[in-house]
């Protein structure tokens, strides 16, 4: 192993805070399977060893293409997916467990402290269920209270979404409600057992712009009140930057910038993230766009040679990135981290 | 690629010479319910070489007018008045023979969702030859239509040798420049562009679109494009109509809407959409939900949700009214909004 | 927002017709689910949702007619006991054990009768009846099978069978069996298709590999020989049949369709919501994909009876069950006294039970089809 393949010394952490989640190596393979009987020999590099830290109340956005494997990333801190290497620490009040390893009873324990808000809000609630249903599952699987205790929390938290009266949407049923209504119902569903994290993945890519902005509001609002910390996934930059502290850019299973958000977007290090930066349109058309040229077409994710993940289409890579691996997260200025070996002639 | 969208912007439009006019066009759909008012009284001019944007949410009528110019609408939609003319050649005249003679060769489409728009079990290459042998039976050989396509695959930054390859085999951004070059292949005067690029990512969003201003530049077609993504809008197109509930309350050159925005829906669109350049400027969200539109508000469509609604709006719909320099706004209230603007932000 | 107040509040919801943001009956106010019980609400709730499918399947006329047919049955069935209690003697009308005919007497001639209606050759009688007939004796011969006699003290409005028995009273006894049976054998096919498939599309891997190799074995095996074998084999009561006729159809083809509709519900978001909740694999399971997979299954319930009640037939008509009376055994008597191929001369031994049979598959399928629009709303009629 040389010196470049060990964990960067300095954490892309946010300073002072003991971290809520702390991330290491985490790492997700499928396998292609070649057959029944024949152990498979090529994998998808989903997610490959990456690196971060949340702290309490703070919101990380994750960005980046589809298939950079921000997604899976999401799920495998809500263990909707297991991670074939890693740990996750979670530390919340008297709990701390490496939760890429707990098993069976102690995920439904797990699962009290995190949620998750999902992309499409017409398939996120189970279209024969009433909304008190959908609102009070998490209490009911978790045994939390009596009937009537609930129905009190569920209409607390359906006025605190915006949705009033409370009365009149309890028992309905999803089809009755518009985009922007259910995406709250899903939002109150998040927050109803006071979680300390939750994934956010696109949850307001199907909503139409107006819409967009008061769910936009509302999650922040209830993130600073409730001191929710949010892992919040999304392709779209622009959102990000209203709704993230610090922004961790992916490309093919690599976290290849992270850093807090006005930083990353004021002055990008990584060849990928100014490419990305630079190709967003912008609603402005006195405003131009100096457009960074990458060769086209995402590289496959299958057995990724050792060297770095962006080789193929970096305009800049040079003799030292084919000889070395993968370039490893090094901080380059205030908690703003770049894997890439030529940050300095680049920059 | 070392084209860059500013170098496009020589590009001239000639305002004398409209190519599509659309006049005071009303549209309903059927349904048991009622009929839903999905298109009232809308009015534009698209010129020849023009990039004309129509924007709006979902439900605001802009994908009803794009398959109306099209005369593609689904068998419950109800043309109630107005005309749609191609040429000065009104398109509801024709018969459904004319309309497809006209179709690819007239107008072309590059439609969403590029996956279904190929048939997956035939070749690329043969999907476009047969837009050609329609069109151009008897005039063009087989050599002629290969020369001919391989001229468009290179047009759109396609290697032409995935003629021969099947959609599956093209990633998303491939296949959209595939589409694009289907939708060039009979030369048509006005392509109509529906989400051309919703699906993808943003590189390659980005290349798309450059590739589109690229090849209007380079053959002089106008090209309407419809997205609910103001900023793809904003960076591609000459004029900008925004839409509301099956009305078009503004429409006017795109810097000059984006610069003073006069409707109060363009003004808090404009004011909804986050962008990662420029200070980071608080958002005004719009209140509210778009209006059923089987039983859409009396007087101007708006007024529920609009800050600056008086009396007035409730019972009296606004006309779409000329305020210079061909920038129209349908809001009685149009000069107000800069005051009230500035009201707002404090 | 849109204003919620219950005074204007049109029906449209109460309806189903998914109206975003409409008004709707307000079921509780806060704090209400103290004092109103949740199950009311939920009652409620389903009373709705009731209405709301009835006002689809109300639209489907073959639907409609199918369950006209249905309830006819169903006349039909529940006639037969108070029937047998108050007008029909049991000694007579008893759909196994009643007898009675017309009987005729003739006087024994030699040679040719001269009267075919009071006489009759000595050689035939002899032949027939007794060989011990003498010339000059008055016999009497009951009419069997006999044609429908509307008056009379005991009418038999379809006629007897060779047994001398009531043809209506056999037709209407069977109806309760044909629909016990069908109940038991669409029950059972629906339980144990839902919960194959749902269990093999969430767990997938070898559970889903067992469960779906099973199934393709089922479905290889011919259905009807198979149940031929086993009636031979061991004794076959309508439960059993019933049941046997479910398992085989519910693990086989049924399953494998509901396994499909389970998967493409198992991608869902809310699936991963409940997960994400703390659910467990069973509360997944019972509570989000077989709800959602539930209306299919109905489908194929309806479907299902169709197919048992034909498979009953067939199974009675070669006498392999161990049942008194059935459409089956009705037909079965008619051959096997001779009468299956008399054409038309003897049409009521056949056609009642023919047409019955082929009337009540038909009232379910009919009823299947209706459904089927209601569950699959691409083929809903705009």
């Amino acid at each position: 192993m040389t010196a470049l393949e060990t964990p960067p010394s300095t954490d892309p952490q946010p300073r002072g805070k003991v971290p809520l989640l702390e991330i290491r190596d985490l790492e997700m393979k499928f396998p292609i399977s070649r057959g029944l009987f024949r152990a498979p020999v090529d994998f998808v590099h989903a997610v490959d060893g990456i690196n971060f830290e949340i702290a309490p109340g703070e919101s990380l956005g994750l960005v980046g293409e589809s298939g950079c494997g921000k997604s899976t990333t999401g799920r495998m801190l809500v263990k909707l997916a297991e991670p074939t290497g890693g740990s996750v620490m979670f530390r919340d009040k008297e709990y701390e467990r490496d939760v890429a390893k707990v098993k069976g009873r102690e995920v439904k324990e797990f699962r009290r402290r995190v949620q998750m808000i999902f992309q499409d809000p017409y398939e996120s609630m189970n279209p024969r269920r009433t909304i008190f249903d959908t609102v009070s599952e998490p209490l009911a699987v978790q045994k939390v209270g009596s009937i009537p205790e609930r129905e009190t929390r569920v209409l607390e938290l359906l006025r605190l979404v915006g949705l009033t009266p409370p009365e009149n949407f309890l028992f309905r049923y999803p089809h009755e409600l518009s985009g922007g209504q259910r995406q709250r119902v899903a939002i109150a569903r998040a927050l109803v057992m006071s979680p300390s994290f939750i994934v956010a993945d696109e949850p307001t890519s199907m909503l139409d712009v107006s819409i967009r902005i008061s769910i936009m509001e509302l999650m922040a609002g209830l993130a600073r009140e409730f001191q929710v910390s949010y892992l919040y996934i999304t392709h779209d930059l622009a959102v990000a930057r209203y709704m993230c502290d610090r922004i961790a850019v992916m490309y093919l299973g690599k976290i290849v910038e992270i850093g807090p958000t006005e930083e990353i977007l004021a002055r990008p290090k990584h060849p990928y993230t100014r490419a990305l930066l630079s190709a967003v349109p912008v609603p402005d058309p006195t405003i131009r766009r100096t457009p960074v040229e990458i060769k086209g077409g995402i590289s496959k994710a299958v057995n990724p040679p050792p060297e770095c993940r962006f080789i193929e289409r970096c305009p800049f890579a040079a003799e030292v990135c084919r000889t070395n691996p993968h370039p490893p997260l090094e901080e380059q200025g205030d908690r703003h981290f770049v894997a890439c070996y030529r940050v300095a002639e680049i920059g | 690629m070392t084209l860059s969208l500013q170098d496009l912007e020589s590009r001239e439009v000639d305002r004398t010479r409209p190519l599509l006019e659309v006049d005071r066009f009303v549209m309903h759909y059927k349904i048991k319910a009622g009929a839903v008012s999905a298109v009232d009284d809308v009015s534009f001019t698209i010129h020849e070489g023009e990039a004309v944007g129509l924007v709006g949410e979902s439900g605001c009528g802009k994908t009803s007018i794009a398959l109306s110019l099209l005369r593609l609408l689904p068998a419950n939609a109800q043309h109630i008045s107005g005309e749609i003319r191609l040429n000065g050649e009104n398109l509801f005249f024709l018969s459904p023979e004319e309309m497809r003679r006209r179709r690819w060769k007239e107008i072309a489409m590059v439609f969403q969702g590029a996956m279904n728009s190929w048939n997956p079990v035939y070749r690329v290459g043969d999907q476009i030859r047969e837009a050609l042998d329609t069109h151009y039976r008897g005039v063009m050989n087989y050599d002629e239509q290969r020369t001919h396509m391989e001229k468009l695959f290179s047009s759109v930054g396609l290697p032409p040798s995935m003629l021969d390859r099947y959609p599956h085999e093209f990633s998303g951004g491939m296949r959209q420049r595939a589409v694009i070059a289907m939708a060039l292949s009979c030369g048509p005067q006005l392509i109509i562009a529906d989400e051309p690029t919703t699906a993808l990512d943003v590189i390659v969003q980005d290349q798309i679109l450059k590739e589109l201003k690229r090849i209007q530049a380079d053959m002089g077609m106008s090209i309407v494009y419809i997205s609910h993504d103001i900023a793809v809008i904003a960076e591609v197109t000459d004029s900008l109509g925004v839409m509301y509930a099956g009305n078009l309350v503004e429409y006017g050159p795109t810097a000059q809407v984006f610069a003073r925005p006069r409707h109060p829906y363009a003004y808090l669109l404009l004011r909804s959409t986050p962008s990662i350049s420029g200070p980071r400027r608080q958002l005004a969200p719009l209140k509210g939900e778009p209006p059923d539109l089987l039983n859409p508000p009396t007087g101007c469509r708006f007024h529920p949700r609009c800050p600056f609604a008086t009396e007035r709006c409730v019972v009296e719909q606004p006309p779409l009214e000329d305020i210079g320099d061909g920038h129209r706004v349908a809001c009685w209230h149009h000069d107000e909004v800069p005051e009230l603007e500035a009201a707002l932000q404090r | 927002m849109t204003t919620l107040d219950e005074g204007n509040a049109p029906k449209a919801a109460e309806l189903g017709v998914p109206t975003a943001g409409a008004p709707v009956k307000t079921l509780t106010h806060g704090g209400a689910l103290g004092r109103t019980p949740l199950w009311v609400i939920r009652l409620r709730l389903m009373r709705r949702s009731f209405a709301t499918t009835w006002g689809l399947f109300r639209q489907n006329k073959m639907g409609l007619f199918g369950l006209a047919l249905i309830l006819l049955f169903a006349a039909m069935a529940i006639a037969h006991p108070i029937l047998m209690a108050t007008v029909w003697d049991p000694a007579i009308y008893d759909p196994v054990n009643g007898y009675d005919a017309i009987v005729t007497e003739y006087t024994v001639v030699e040679g040719e009768p001269t009267d075919p209606a009071t006489q009759i050759s000595l050689e035939e009688a002899r032949l027939t009846l007794n060989p011990t007939i003498k010339v000059g004796d008055v016999i009497s011969v009951p009419t069997q099978p006999a044609p429908p006699t509307l008056t009379g003290e005991h009418p038999h409005f379809l006629g007897t069978d060779p047994r001398g028995r009531d043809i209506l009273s056999q037709l209407l006894y069977s109806t309760r069996a044909a629909f016990f049976l069908g109940m038991v054998a669409a029950t059972t096919t629906v339980l144990i298709a839902t919960t194959v498939g749902a269990i093999a599309a969430y767990f997938g891997g070898w559970i889903d590999g067992g469960l779906m190799r099973g199934a393709d074995l089922i479905l290889l095996m011919p259905l009807l020989p198979v149940l031929i074998l086993l009636s031979a084999t061991f004794e076959i009561t309508m439960v059993t049949l019933g049941v046997m006729i479910g398992i085989l159809s519910g693990f086989g083809g049924v399953a494998i369709v509901l396994k499909s509709q389970a998967l493409s519900i198992k991608v869902k978001a809310y699936i991963d919501a409940a997960r994400v909740a703390g659910g467990s694999d069973w509360h997944v399971i019972f509570r989000h994909i077989v709800p959602n997979v539930l209306p299919l299954s109905f489908l194929y319930m309806m479907f299902g009876v169709t197919e048992a009640i034909a498979i009953e037939a067939t199974l009675s008509f070669f006498g392999l069950l161990n049942v008194p009376m059935t459409w089956g055994i009705m037909i079965n008597n008619a051959q096997t006294n001779g009468y299956l191929l008399s054409g038309t001369s003897y049409w009521w031994l056949l056609f009642p039970a023919g047409l019955a049979v082929s009337f009540l598959c038909f009232a379910f399928f009919l009823v299947g089809r209706g459904m089927d629009e209601v569950v699959n709303p691409r083929l809903r009629a705009r």
